[in-house]
Formats: C-alpha cells, structure tokens, sequence
C-alpha cells in the first residue's frame, strides 16, 4: 500500500544506491580476519558500556560471552570468532568518544560456541523470550543501537497497538538492508512474527522506499500469504524518510510527542536488521556478532555488501573491497548525510555499522560558511516543522535558552538543513552543541538537586 | 486675525501646565544618585570583565560606595588609582592585590604540533574537541580556534597560526579564559611568576616527540636543576608550584631538552 501521509520537508540527494544494490552479499574470507587483531567495542550500545566477564589470555570460541550488561538500558557482547583475548584497552570509537575495546586475535579456527537452545516462539513463555533477545547481544542496527530488550517492553500503561519494520534505509550508498530484504526475507518476515507475538498481536507494517521495488515485492508476498493485519507500505524515495519518528509518521498519521517515545503513539519501531537478528537469536540461538555492512562510494576501488563481524577495523575491510583510490578525502561511518567522518582506518566495525562510504576530494567541499542570508530553505526542509535558521542563529549567539526554546533537542540531527543552505552554515554542528550543553546543564541541575536533598535529609 | 491666537493660547497654555508637571515631578520623584558611585566608576576600566566578582562596573563601584566592599578587587587598577579610592572614600584601600595573569601552557603551534585530521567545521574550541576528540594529535595542547579571545574582555589574547598567546599588559587575570577553555590550557596564575613549564601533554616522551617539537618529555632534568622545590613531577608533566616563591633559575629554561621551559621575563612581557 503506499503511504497514505506524506513528509513534510525533506530533501532528495542523490542516493547512489546502484553501485552497491545489486551485488549479493560476500563472507570474508578467514585471512581477513587473521590479519589484525580484532577490535570488539564494549560500548556499542545506547546507554551503559558493557563488562566484560573474560580476562586477558582467556581462549574464547565465536560467539561466546565476552562482556555483560552494564546497566538496565544495557547490552551484552559476543566474540566475533574464536580466538584469543590479547587486552582490553580504550580506543576511539566511531562517533568520536573513546571507550574500552576487548582486542581479540582469531585462531583462523572459527570454532563456533555452542548455540543457545532455539526456542519456539508459539510455546515459549513472554520473559523466555525477552531473556532470548537480551542474551543475543541484540541493539538497534539501524545506527541508534538502543537496547532491543528494553524496546519491546515499553513502560507499563503504554499500549501497543503496531509493530512497524523500518526497511526505508533513506541514506544515500547504504544498501545494506535492501540486501537483508533480499536475501533474507523469510527470516525478516518470522521475526516480524515473533516479535508481533510478543508484543501482544498487533499490526505489522514494513516500511519500504519506492527505490526498492524488488524487495517491496518480495516482503508483500509474506504479508498477503498471511492472514494478519500486516503490510508493505510503500514510502516515497527521500531523506530522512528513515528517521523513527518520519516513518511513524509517513505509516500511521501519529506524531510523537516532543521528548517522546514511539511507544506514546502505540508504536514500535525496529530496523529490519534487528528484527532479523531477534530472529536469529531467538529461533536459532545465534547471538549477534556480525552484520551486513556497505562498503561504497567513488573512493572505494571495488565497493561491495559484506558480512562483517564485529571488531574488524575498517582498514581490513576497505582492502577486501580493493581499498582506497588515492584522492580519498573522507571515510565516513554511515552515509554521507549523518554519517561521523573518521580520524584513522583503525575503528571498527560495531554492530550498528551499516555502512563505511568514502568519498574523494572532488566530492567533498571543504568549504567556509558564510551568514545566514534568510531564505528558508532550511525550515521547508526539516521534516520535524523545526525551525533551523532561528537555531542555527541562536546557537551561533551562544544563547543555548533560546535554542532549547526553540527544541532543539527534538532535532534528529539529520542534516537536511545543512544540505540545503546555500551559505553552507554547519547547522547540525551548531545544534549539537547546544545539545551538550543543555544536557550538561541538566545534569549539573539533578546533582545539585541531589545534593541539596542529601544535605537536607 | 483672532483665529490663529486662539490655537496659540491653547498650544501655549497646554505647554505650560506640562512645563509645570514636568518640573514638579522631577523634583517630587528624584532620585538622590551618590555621586561617589559615579565617581569610582569613572576611574575604573570599564570592560566589565567581572574579576571582581561582582556584575560588572558599576555593580563594583556601587558596591564600593554604598556597600563597603574592599577597594582592591579590581585586579586592572594600580596603587595610584587605589589611593584615588581611598581618597574618595575615606576609607584605607589595603594592599594591592596580587596581581594575576593568564598563561596558555602549550607552545604547540601549527608548524610544530602535528594535526591528525583536517577539521572543517565550527571555529570554535569545544565544537572541534566534540568532533573526535579534536584535531590536534596531542590530547591535551592548544586547538587554536579563538575561543579563549573571543571571551577575552580585555582583548588581551591574540590566536595566531594554531596557538593562543596572551599579552600579559593587558591581561587582568579576570578568568574568562580558564572557564571557556575545553581543555584547562589556558590558566590564571600568580603574575609574580615568570618561569612556566608551557606544556599540558601528560603523554611519556616518546610519544610526546612524535607529535610535538616543544613538549615535556618528562625527563624530570628541571627538577633536578631547581633546587627550591617549586619544580616537581605530575606522571611524564613537569609542573610549577604556583604558591611557592617564582622561579629564578636562567638554567631552567636554556637547559630544558623539550624547549617547553619559558621564562616571559626574559622578552618585555609580550608572550605567555
């Protein structure tokens, strides 16, 4: 069915899509994962960094236990391969904050942990279940890397009345979920299943850009064969038609709240990849070590869809795809729109990696921003009625009050705004410092109230 | 011929009931302004910079002539100008306040420090040190993005080619500098010293050498040389104890094999 609500704003680069959408996903090989050591990040998650639970020398197997929950919005972490645990130390991960990594040399073995009992989703009991998605390592791998255990148990007194699979994949070289649709429908499909069950038999909607019509085709099959109240919906091709809330949007007609949660509204959103991994986890006892992830863009000699396992470092994975032309400019994590341009090849690969695009110098304008001019390009744009030029003004003022007035901090950080001035202001960069220190501001203000009570008490 | 006078006995009578209100009012509702406040706020330098603590000039000034604050908290006025306050005020000005100053520990300027990536975006210093950490290989030395100048109201710092420099003449050690700083290089410090260990890398040497021509290396050679005590090790940094007497050893500064050891005595007090 095509959407019956359209987005407001947003805008259409161009997507690039074709160099990648039409190759089937390649395994690497034994020798790239024997090159360097891995590199698995104990803090892929949002919310609490995991502890690990092995100590250094420790011989693990794939997909073994490595590290444990950190908190209650916390995630659990698995070996990627069998092997060798050599350290655990602090290394800059992909959005720029440091966190400790557990390096792993592979044995070449790829000895696999014994999987976890499948469970039957028609029998098992709910918690089962719940415990299942929590032990599969299982985030958001759409980018957000939410904890999915936590996702699908909503805080009491929300209803949920829809279950909607984001496959709109709307950044521009990423291919990596049309890829997963393809190759992998049926499983995407009973996940789908299993994760209706759990929330209660509610409505299945698969959310899915026009730009990929053979993965439309093929998902509308399940749903029709079935007999549920469960659909494609077809979204027009644009950014960020992805994005949580746009896709609630764009399927239901339902605005989240400001400072909200799907869950508001009686949804819940999950990537299509996270539905494929609950699947896996649960129905076959595999935890989530690896991903399919994009390598792409002009400076990529062979660009490719790959199935990358954790703690590979970007620079072995570029050179499976040929490696880099020698006018590279930027190697993005993610896409060029929200992607985070890295500092060195040596992150790695996390569970939310969808994609590793570089770009060339002729792509990349390394440019100088000039004031803003007034046109409002940026307000048609932003597809949350936001107002970006009066942010972007305050925020460049230093007047974070008005930017936080303004809700800033309902900003999903797209970029569509930046993409469409033509004075080229850093508007994102602008808003999430504002964001920071708001944040900041908060958590000065709780701790002083904390102490206030403390001292009162 | 009668009809323009009319208006004018109107207009005029009209200006002359207000001329009265105005007057009587403004005596009525006057308010009595001390005018030692405006006195002292002339003298003082007027940038607002709030180093004595209170909001700005006038805020001082008035808390000076009615509130009976000190008369030394203006780290900008000299002891001729305190005199003029005690004058004024008839009250004892007490001791010049030690003066403070300003002091950006790192050396590391473009041509010497490396940058691992090239950053397009914000000029500003916290917004670089949010995008990965910063662009400077050395975590811990100066971005050069003109943060601190910007907050500076006495427009005592100058950024140039990757590096701030503070012109201690101008400096009144206000502080504005050290707050806004992502990364504690720029500090107020004692202005009585003049020999600095101009270095925040915390790294060992080798390291430190791998991405900076004038850093410590941690050789720890200063505080052997420095036989006061005012000199000692934190981890690989060597550090200044600021509440100890300044340093005076010409050694320290020639001797030092990072070239971070500086003495701003030695040149007209121009660079810190």
């Amino acid at each position: 069915m095509k959407s019956p609500f359209r987005l407001h704003g947003g805008v259409h680069p161009g997507h690039f899509k074709e160099m990648t959408s039409g190759l089937a996903t390649e395994d690497l090989p034994m020798s790239v994962l024997t090159a360097e050591p891995l590199r698995v990040s104990l803090h892929q998650n949002i919310g609490a960094p995991s502890k690990t639970v092995v100590a250094i020398g420790d011989h693990v197997l794939k997909g073994q236990l490595i590290a444990n929950l950190g908190g209650f919005v916390g995630s659990v972490v698995h070996a990627p391969t069998s092997g060798t645990i050599l350290a655990v130390e602090p290394h800059m991960g992909p959005a720029g904050r440091t966190v400790l990594h557990a390096v792993l040399e592979a044995d070449g073995e790829d000895k696999p942990a014994p999987p976890m009992p499948p469970l039957d989703p028609e029998t098992a009991d709910r918690s089962v279940l719940d415990m299942r998605v929590r032990d599969g390592g299982i985030i958001g791998m759409g980018g957000a890397g939410f904890p999915s255990q936590v996702k699908i148990n909503p805080p009491p007194g929300k209803t949920i009345d829809t279950l909607i699979l984001n496959g709109a994949e709307c950044e521009p070289y990423l291919t990596c979920d049309h890829r997963l649709m393809l190759e992998h429908a049926e499983e995407v499909w009973r996940g789908a299943l299993l994760l209706r069950k759990m929330l209660g038999g509610v409505r299945i909607r698969i959310a899915i850009e026009d730009n990929k019509p053979d993965a439309i085709l093929a998902l509308a099959k399940f749903c029709g064969e079935s007999r549920l109240d469960a659909g494609v919906v077809e979204l027009p091709s644009a950014y960020p038609q992805g994005g949580e809330k746009q896709i609630i949007f764009c399927c239901t007609g339902r605005e989240v709240p400001p400072g909200g949660l799907p869950a508001d509204v009686g949804v819940v959103v999950s990537n299509v990849g996270t539905v494929f991994s609950i699947f896996q986890a649960v129905a076959r006892g595999i935890p989530l070590f690896e991903r399919i992830t994009t390598v792409s863009g002009p400076a990529v000699v062979h660009p490719k869809n790959i199935r990358a396992r954790i703690g590979l470092s970007y620079r072995s994975v570029i050179d499976f795809c040929g490696g880099l032309t020698p006018d590279v400019a930027k190697v993005l994590c993610g896409g060029p729109m929200m992607g985070f341009a890295q500092p060195s090849l040596s992150t790695s690969v996390g569970k939310a990696t969808s994609g590793i695009v570089a770009l060339r110098e002729a792509d990349v304008a390394a440019y100088s921003s000039d004031p803003c001019i007034g046109c409002g390009r940026c307000n048609a744009a932003c597809t949350f009625r936001l107002l970006p030029s009066e942010m972007g003004l305050a925020c460049e003022a230093d007047d974070i009050e008005e930017a936080e007035a303004l809700h800033v901090m309902d900003c999903c950080e797209c970029g569509a705004c930046a993409f469409v001035c033509p004075a080229r202001r850093p508007l994102v960069q602008h808003f999430r410092r504002a964001k920071g220190a708001i944040v900041a501001r908060k958590k000065a203000e709780q701790a002083a109230e904390a102490a206030k009570k403390a001292q009162q008490g | 011929m009668v009809g323009i006078w009319i208006p004018v006995a109107v207009l005029g009578t009209i200006g002359l009931v207000c001329g009265i209100a105005i007057a009587v009012i403004a005596r009525k509702f006057s308010v009595a302004e001390n005018p030692l406040v405006a006195q002292i706020a002339a003298l003082l330098p007027g940038a607002n910079c709030g180093g004595c603590g209170y909001a700005g000039c006038e805020a001082y000034a008035r808390a000076v002539a009615e509130e009976g604050a000190p008369l030394n908290k203006c780290n900008a006025c000299d002891a001729k100008l305190l005199e003029e306050f005690a004058r004024l005020t008839g009250r004892d000005a007490g001791a010049v306040g030690p003066k403070k100053v300003a002091v950006v520990f790192c050396t590391g300027a473009l041509d010497v420090a490396a940058r691992r990536f090239a950053y397009n975006g914000v000029a500003d210093c916290a917004a670089a040190q949010a995008t990965a950490g910063g662009d400077k290989t050395c975590a811990f030395g100066c971005l050069g993005y003109g943060s601190c100048a910007r907050a500076c109201p006495q427009g005592a710092i100058v950024v140039e080619g990757g590096i701030a420099r503070v012109d201690a003449s101008k400096c009144v050690g206000c502080g504005a500098c050290e707050k806004i700083c992502p990364r504690h290089v720029i500090r107020v410090v004692p202005a009585e010293h003049h020999i600095h260990v101009l270095c925040s890398s915390k790294d060992k040497g080798a390291k430190v050498r791998g991405y900076c021509g004038r850093g410590c290396l941690g050789c720890s050679l200063c505080t052997k040389l420095d036989a006061t005590g005012t000199l000692s090790m934190d981890g690989a940094l060597a550090a200044v104890d600021y509440s100890k007497p300044p340093l005076e050893n010409p050694a320290l500064a020639a001797k030092c094999p990072g070239h971070c050891i500086r003495d701003v005595a030695a040149k007209e007090g121009k660079t810190a």
